[in-house]
């Protein structure tokens, strides 16, 4: 048996990144986000791997998308505000297909906000803040033990999609400490092509960095199969974004990470994600012994959103509610997938405060209660 | 030292050519002075990464013989950075504009050259954004007119010199297109250079600064870049009244980025905790 761990969120975060295999970190420090930087520059020099505090984190992603073209799996750390600067770099990296991993621990925003507070605010950003479309994959987790299992998956993804992947924290979980077993993982590295010559380095999965025996062409511009810039074909470009988007389409069910609590005989779902999912989970065993037959279903996944699972989940209930810390995010596309099969309810704080799991059982009761009156 | 018309073809991903660059553009020389340089530093062409900003020189890594990455305006150091530190064996170029490197870049470059990290900077400056039409750069003297400028600029320029030099560039040289002898030779010994190295080369735009502010075509340009400058090595007051100063600044030996850090590594080893 391994040994179990008192440990940091923040600390998770960085032991997953050098399970997974990270070799370069490049930050800037942000609250509640700096134990992953300062725990990555422990770590690393003594494996060889390469630390660097860079002068902002539009320059950090920067770092970090050069390190990956050099071969190195490669990872920064922040929260809102320098989540939001890092948008220019999330859009250079998927018109690149550059495997890398970003760690958004959200805190109250928007700008300066409040920054030892938690929130779930970002999760439309990280699908659509930066411009242009690009295929996305974005996780969350809601345990110390999840984290460290979740920072390996987004290294695994981004290395088997050639994509930035984006995981989503947030200021409680960052700072919670829990003991933990941390599991051995299986880690995925990206493909090679067999031999250099003649390479696409555009063409599909298999990757070939800087100086290993051909010249390779990266532009942040349209371009084809060969790298050549394209900047004015926009069929190209459109054909190369589909190509994207449908894999990631076709393997949708792979990407998703959730998991299902209470929820087989289920008649009330709570949807919910990251730290919220925690008090989700008491309150279903709250509602269940006041005889309510709540159940829970946790999206580890939120971006490609998992609509058929959402969907098959739904026709069953007689209603969902989608617990966030923002006015209203996730339920979009929660709504989008039920597609009126079931009602959706939103349930919102953005006051920098948890979800209690009175509060949510209370919400979810109140729903049952106007539900039985109505029928 | 290649002579005029020596063939540096060799070097060039002529796949990719013609260029962008519109005629009379100094940038062209720039390019035959990276060619010029290659030739005379003699490197293994796939260990070497051209790194481009955004604008009209960001476009020159795409006609080298080499790994090319073509990256976002004013950020090109800070990807050339990670590509370095991750694997240090490579050489990179990195090729940036005025804009580029004094405006949006400017807190990248004065980071690159305050980490003294064993990149070459080449700063194209034209005193202006051309590909985006002739706009007021950071670089152009007061009074100066562009699009969006017309009545002249009330703005003093950015030294790149001057502001290298502050921020502890340990190699930093300008040159002209007009001086293509020199040109190349300044690059090869900012490549060779075991730290950051700065090379400003002032290029001349016809198509808008030159036009805009009366300064004729090319040929006229390169003349006027003779007359406003004056070698460092042999200045007196009389030369430099009005004149910029070319040359080598400062070559100094001091800690590298990459090899600080290796050596730190190396110090560092049994340690850093458990994983």
């Amino acid at each position: 048996m391994r040994p179990m761990r008192l440990i940091q969120g923040n600390e998770a975060c960085a032991l997953g990144a050098i399970r997974a295999g990270c070799s370069f970190y490049a930050g800037y420090p942000i609250t509640p986000a700096s134990e992953i930087m300062e725990w990555m520059a422990r770590l690393l020099p003594p494996r060889g791997g390469v630390f660097l505090q860079m002068e902002d984190e539009i320059a950090a992603l920067g770092a970090v998308i050069g390190a990956s073209w050099a071969g190195a799996k490669a990872m920064t750390a922040t929260s809102g505000p320098g989540f939001s600067l890092m948008q220019e770099h999330i859009g250079y990296a998927a018109m690149t297909e550059t495997p890398c991993v970003i760690v958004d621990s959200q805190r109250g925003g928007p700008s300066t906000g409040m920054p030892t507070l938690p929130s779930q605010g970002d999760v439309m950003q990280a699908r659509w803040g930066t411009h242009g479309d690009r295929p996305a994959i974005v996780l969350t987790a809601s345990s110390v033990r999840d984290t460290y299992e979740v920072t390996v998956a987004a290294f695994n993804l981004s290395e088997t999609y050639r994509l930035p992947v984006v995981l989503l924290l947030d200021a409680i979980l960052s700072h919670m400490r829990e003991n933990v077993e941390l599991p051995e993982l299986e880690v995925v590295d990206r493909a090679r092509p067999d031999a250099p010559e003649g390479f696409q380095p555009f063409a599909g999965q298999e990757f070939l960095p800087f100086g290993a025996g051909a010249n390779v062409v990266v532009t942040g511009l349209a371009h084809a199969e060969s790298g050549r810039p394209r900047s004015s074909d926009g069929v190209n470009l459109e054909r190369m974004l589909r190509r994207s988007l449908d894999r990631l389409a076709a393997d949708a069910e792979l990407i998703s990470r959730y998991r299902t609590y209470r929820a087989e005989d289920a008649r009330h779902l709570i949807l919910a994600y990251g730290i919220t999912a925690r008090a989700a989970r008491a309150a279903v065993d709250r509602l269940r012994s006041d005889g309510i037959r709540a159940g829970l279903l946790e999206l580890q996944t939120l971006w490609p959103f998992p609509e058929r699972l959402v969907a098959e989940l739904a026709s069953r209930v007689e209603q969902l509610i989608v617990p966030e810390l923002n006015l209203g995010q996730l339920v979009w596309p929660v709504r989008a997938a039920v597609a009126g099969a079931a009602p959706v309810r939103a349930l919102n704080r953005a006051d920098g405060r948890l979800f209690s799991p009175p509060e949510i059982a209370a919400a979810v009761a109140e729903q049952e209660v106007a539900h039985a009156a109505g029928r | 030292m290649p002579r005029v018309g020596e063939d540096l073809r060799k070097y060039l991903r002529v796949e990719m050519l013609p260029n962008v660059w519109c005629p009379g553009c100094g940038h062209g020389n720039v390019a035959r002075g990276i060619a010029a340089a290659l030739d005379d530093l003699q490197l293994p062409l796939e260990q070497l990464v051209m790194v481009g900003g955004i604008g009209c020189s960001g476009r020159t890594p795409f006609y080298f013989n080499a790994s090319a990455m073509h990256t976002t305006h004013g950020r090109a150091l800070a990807f050339a950075t990670g590509i370095k530190l991750a694997k240090p064996e490579l050489t990179i170029i990195v090729t940036m504009g005025d804009g580029d490197a004094a405006a949006i870049g400017g807190n990248h470059f004065i980071h690159a050259c305050r980490r003294n990290i064993d990149l070459t900077a080449i700063v194209y400056n034209n005193s202006t954004y051309g590909m985006t039409g002739g706009q007021h750069a950071p670089t152009a003297p007061r009074g100066t007119r562009s699009s969006t400028t017309p009545r002249g600029s009330i703005e003093p320029p950015f030294d790149m010199v001057e502001l290298a030099l502050g921020a502890g560039a340990t190699y930093v040289a300008r040159t002209t297109t007009f001086d293509f002898e020199e040109l190349p030779r300044r690059i090869a010994e900012a490549v060779r250079h075991p730290g950051f190295a700065v090379v400003e080369v002032l290029t001349q735009c016809p198509t808008f600064y030159g036009r805009m502010n009366g300064l004729g075509d090319a040929a006229a340009m390169l003349d006027y870049e003779r007359d406003q400058t004056a070698s460092c090595e042999r200045i007196t007051k009389e030369d430099l009244v009005g004149k910029l100063p070319l040359g080598v600044f400062r070559q100094a030996e001091c800690p590298e980025y990459v090899r600080e850090y290796a050596a730190l590594c190396a110090a560092s080893r049994g340690e850093g905790g458990q994983a």
